[in-house]
């Protein structure tokens, strides 16, 4: 039997991921889950130069899900190609930098630096960040900016490039189709949905900028659905994520088209929870007699 | 204060759970396996039986017993989450992560004020146990809006001297901590607080010494991954409440 997972360029072990924003620098979980029981780790949302995010509050839960403004905060790509990159380069498991940016330039600035680490085989690159002013989802819901932005940051960057899509928009497919036509290796999806929380007691918005990226088993559903849609309409893999708890929700992700998933808020409630996928994907390619997880993908009857 | 120190996902055995008030459930904790060592000030990740409720709650270390190897935590009904948590039984076993965040220094000498306001008080026991067990003379000053707001008073008197106020003057001194008459007698080499977010800042206004605050931002996974729970550092950065916190001297955040 095997889980072995190609994205591009780079093979994983089995395509159990977790997510960008949810699980630090994975050094972060390594206490409490084997990270090499994964097949990539997904680091925190990196930009050029270093930003603060948003303010307090930056979250709320809501029913089945969560609500964050976080806003990408991080030190910029130099800090972590200085700081962060010598302390996780040996983890046992593939290390994924998530790339975002407010201009093509930045992105591929960013990229170009990320290129020079030896050990980073591949990018996520975010152009769906609900949180950001300038940038982030503004390429995402556009597919003529999505396409000037990949383009730019696929001439920079030379590795495995994914492109994480937004769902807040009429037509993903739309958009993932622009990223495959700029020579992205695969796409991820989704990104958070945009929403809101108030607190009726006090007459206030919860967050601090107001929106919210939802996040969560409520988010589910719409997923799955886009992550169907788009695995049909282009060629290069589809990473799919949103909502995913248990290995159940990864192997219907996975039925419906993707090659491998990503882990998010469920990092939060059990952080063991990218080891239980990884074992229970294996308990059902057993029970279900499957030799090759990429016979799983697609496989609805 | 600064070794390595190891995270740990475990299901415990609840020994013992009962309601102090109306709003206040105690609730005791153990293991067959020996718990892992906690510092004072710590808190723990606490999965919500309530499968309709997704994130852990964060709640702080109210005591530990290495003799009987029992962890126990005062959780104040808010929302579902406390709730559902508050209202486990004997038998039942709790899903936990832990030992979080930094705790409050370690002391070994000097005469210190511990001071907190209803739920808030929770962590100074264990915090009080461990300071005069270092040498460290210990004061408790216990805020409530009633005197049903003091909780569990017997245990902090059986550690050091306990003074309060309340609100309605019902237990102690009339008013709010920062009112009571031990604070213009007496000078202490530090002070130590936890409780709601106006008191803290007062404390920390009166306090001419080292003030140790303890903070309880919202948070979802209180392991420095998600940067839901920061806080404005003294620089204007914002840090994370889980990792660089919860305790901070005051000199270190945007306050005062």
């Amino acid at each position: 039997m095997t889980l072995k997972t190609t994205i591009g360029a780079m093979e994983m072990r089995n395509p159990v991921m977790t997510a960008s924003g949810t699980f630090g620098y994975g050094v972060e979980y390594a206490d409490l889950v084997p990270l090499d029981r994964l097949g990539a780790v997904i680091v925190k949302g990196t930009t050029l130069k270093a930003r603060e995010g948003n303010d307090y509050p930056r979250m709320a839960e809501t029913a089945s899900g969560m609500l964050n403004c976080v806003g990408l905060q991080n030190k910029g790509v130099e800090h972590f190609a200085e700081h962060i990159y010598p302390a996780i380069k040996d983890i046992d498991t593939q290390m994924i930098v998530n790339v975002s940016g407010d201009s093509a330039e930045t992105y591929a600035l960013c990229a170009e630096r990320i290129d020079s680490l030896e050990k980073i085989p591949a990018i996520e690159l975010n152009i769906s960040c609900p949180n950001v002013k300038h940038g982030g989802m503004a390429f995402g819901t556009d597919a003529k900016a999505a396409a000037e932005v990949v383009r730019a940051v696929r001439k920079a960057y030379h590795k495995t490039l994914i492109v994480k899509l937004s769902p807040n928009v009429t037509d993903i497919t739309e958009i993932a189709r622009a990223a495959e036509a700029e020579g992205a290796d695969a796409v991820s999806l989704i990104n958070t949905l945009m929403g809101m929380a108030i607190d009726a007691e006090r007459r206030k918005l919860c967050l601090s900028i107001g929106t919210g990226g939802l996040s969560g088993p409520a988010v589910k559903p719409v997923a799955l659905r886009m992550v169907y849609q788009t695995s049909r309409a282009v060629k290069i893999p589809v990473i799919g994520l949103g909502g995913i708890s248990n290995a159940t929700d990864a192997i219907e992700f996975m039925l419906a088209g993707a090659s491998a998933i990503q882990i998010g808020t469920a990092n939060f409630v059990n952080p063991h929870v990218g080891a239980e996928v990884a074992d229970g994907i294996e308990d059902y390619m057993r029970r279900h007699k499957i030799g090759d997880i990429r016979d799983l993908v697609g496989a609805l009857e | 204060m600064n070794e390595i120190q190891h995270k740990f996902q475990l299901k415990l055995a609840v020994a013992a759970s009962e309601m102090l008030s109306e709003r206040v459930a105690h609730i005791v904790l153990t293991d067959d396996r020996p718990l892992p060592a906690m510092r004072p000030g710590q808190f723990v990740q606490v999965a919500v039986p309530d499968g309709g409720v997704l994130l852990r709650r964060p709640i702080s270390i109210h005591d530990i017993s290495e003799a009987d190897n029992t962890l126990h935590l005062l959780v104040q009904t808010v929302g579902r989450g406390t709730h559902s948590i508050a209202s486990v039984k004997q038998g039942d076993e709790m899903d936990l992560v832990l030992p979080l965040g930094n705790g409050f220094p370690d002391m070994t000498e000097g005469r210190v004020l511990l001071t907190g306001g209803g739920i808030g008080t929770a962590p100074l026991l264990y915090l009080g146990r461990r300071l005069k067990a270092n040498g460290c003379e210990v004061t408790f000053l216990l805020g409530g809006r009633t005197a049903k707001d003091i909780l569990r008073r017997e245990e902090y008197e059986a550690v050091a001297r306990v003074m309060t106020t309340t609100e309605d003057g019902s237990d102690g001194e009339r008013g709010f901590v920062t009112d009571h008459s031990l604070l213009g007698r007496e000078q202490f080499d530090a002070v130590m607080v936890c409780g709601p977010t106006p008191m803290m800042k007062a404390v920390a206004r009166w306090a001419s010494v080292p003030c140790y605050v303890s903070l309880e931002n919202m948070m979802a996974c209180g392991l420095g991954a998600c940067l839901c729970c920061v806080q404005k550092n003294h620089e204007g950065h914002n840090v994370c409440v889980c990792t660089e916190g919860p305790v901070f001297n005051t000199n270190e955040l945007e306050w005062k």
